[in-house]
């Protein structure tokens, strides 16, 4: 069961900068940040899209224009149908939309943790912290900009690192990230083990 | 009239319960054989210990099967799983609470080396901040290899200059 499609154009139609977004399976919109918080407010009150499933953000890269877009899942527990909302955060050196924590308490922890990956804030968060790094780490893991192995940076307790003398470290990297585009690479191949060794499972052994 | 000396055999009221050793031998012999663990149960490898200490494996067996969740109480730590380096933090206050004499376990390949987690958010090995004993291979390494992990603590144990660290403190 899919929400009535009468539902996204009612919303197209209430609204001026709505509009469809590209999607493959459910319903979804693309909707300007000043309008955020009433089309999820109608979407609850009126279309019965009554559960948060999940925030989540989008780095489009650098120099991308938006560069951050926050997406939201509803669902409804009574028409058991998804609906997407897109948000395109309109300044890339400081994103920002509004917070849903109003309509959905399970926002809380979804917010929180956008903006400790990405740091989209939200404005009208009543506790936006990081959730999964510690406060007062520097960086935004997730951002395209930042490196997989990570960013020589101080650890959270002073005094474990007066009395380590360590810190969190640009992790090594050996020969990796292992990541390819389908078809250019055989994973097989990729592997560190695999240089290690004269035959595989494409290679045969010399001499068997 | 003399009386005979009729004390012709051991006498255990004079001599008995008295055994000569090496201090060294007998406080090691204490240490060694009672080594509660500071479970420091952080990721999968924290299941293969629960394991090491159920009936089938039965780490008791070793006199390390008292799990002490006071650092206060604890001999060795088993860093068991992926130290985070938000974690870090709480480890080394853990392990800086427990009472010398204390020993260290890097249980598996994340607490050895950061194991698979080449990451921003994992540290690369838990000797980064705790002197180590010993490590344990495996992701997560068998009950087995805990075991065997303990028995060469021991011996590590055995060999260690107990009394004239005590003197000497």
């Amino acid at each position: 069961m899919s929400p009535s499609p009468d539902a996204v154009a009612a919303l197209k139609g209430g609204w001026a900068g709505v509009t469809d977004r590209a999607s493959l399976d459910h319903p979804a919109l693309n909707v300007p940040a000043s309008d955020l918080i009433a089309v999820l407010r109608e979407l609850k009150a009126r279309h019965a899209f009554d559960m948060l499933a999940d925030v989540s953000g989008v780095d489009w890269g650098v120099g991308a224009k938006p560069r951050f877009t926050v997406v939201y899942h509803l669902y409804s527990t009574t028409d058991h149908g998804y609906f997407r909302v897109a948000v395109d955060c309109a300044d890339d050196a400081a994103p920002e939309v509004p917070s849903a924590t109003g309509l959905w308490p399970a926002a809380d922890w979804h917010e929180r943790e956008a903006y400790d990956m990405f740091g989209i804030r939200f404005s009208g968060h009543p506790d936006l912290r990081r959730i999964l790094m510690w406060d007062g780490y520097p960086h935004f893991p997730l951002r395209k900009d930042f490196p997989l192995a990570g960013i020589e940076t101080a650890l959270p307790d002073a005094e474990v690192v007066a009395e380590t003398k360590t810190n969190a470290i640009a992790a090594p990297m050996a020969g990796g990230p292992f990541v390819a585009e389908p078809g250019q690479i055989n994973m097989t191949e990729a592997e560190p083990r695999a240089k290690d060794e004269s035959w595989s499972e494409r290679r045969p052994k010399p001499g068997a | 009239m003399v009386s005979a000396n009729t004390e012709l055999t051991y006498n255990s009221k004079i001599e008995g319960d008295v055994i000569v050793s090496r201090a060294d031998a007998v406080i090691n012999w204490i240490r060694s054989n009672s080594m509660w663990p500071m479970p420091m149960g952080l990721a999968c490898c924290a299941i293969e210990l629960m394991g090491s200490a159920a009936s089938r494996f039965d780490i008791a067996r070793f006199g390390a099967e008292v799990m002490r969740f006071s650092p206060k109480q604890a001999d060795v730590m088993i860093v068991a799983g992926t130290v985070t380096y938000k974690m870090s933090s709480a480890v080394r206050r853990i392990y800086d609470q427990m009472a010398e004499p204390k020993w260290v376990i890097a249980m598996g390949a994340c607490a050895s080396t950061g194991g698979m987690y080449r990451s921003y958010a994992v540290l690369q090995g838990v000797d980064r901040i705790l002197p180590v004993d010993v490590y344990i291979s495996g992701c997560p390494p068998r009950p087995e290899a805990l075991l065997d992990a303990l028995i060469k603590m021991q011996e590590k144990v055995k060999r260690e200059p107990s009394a004239s660290k005590l003197l000497s403190a």
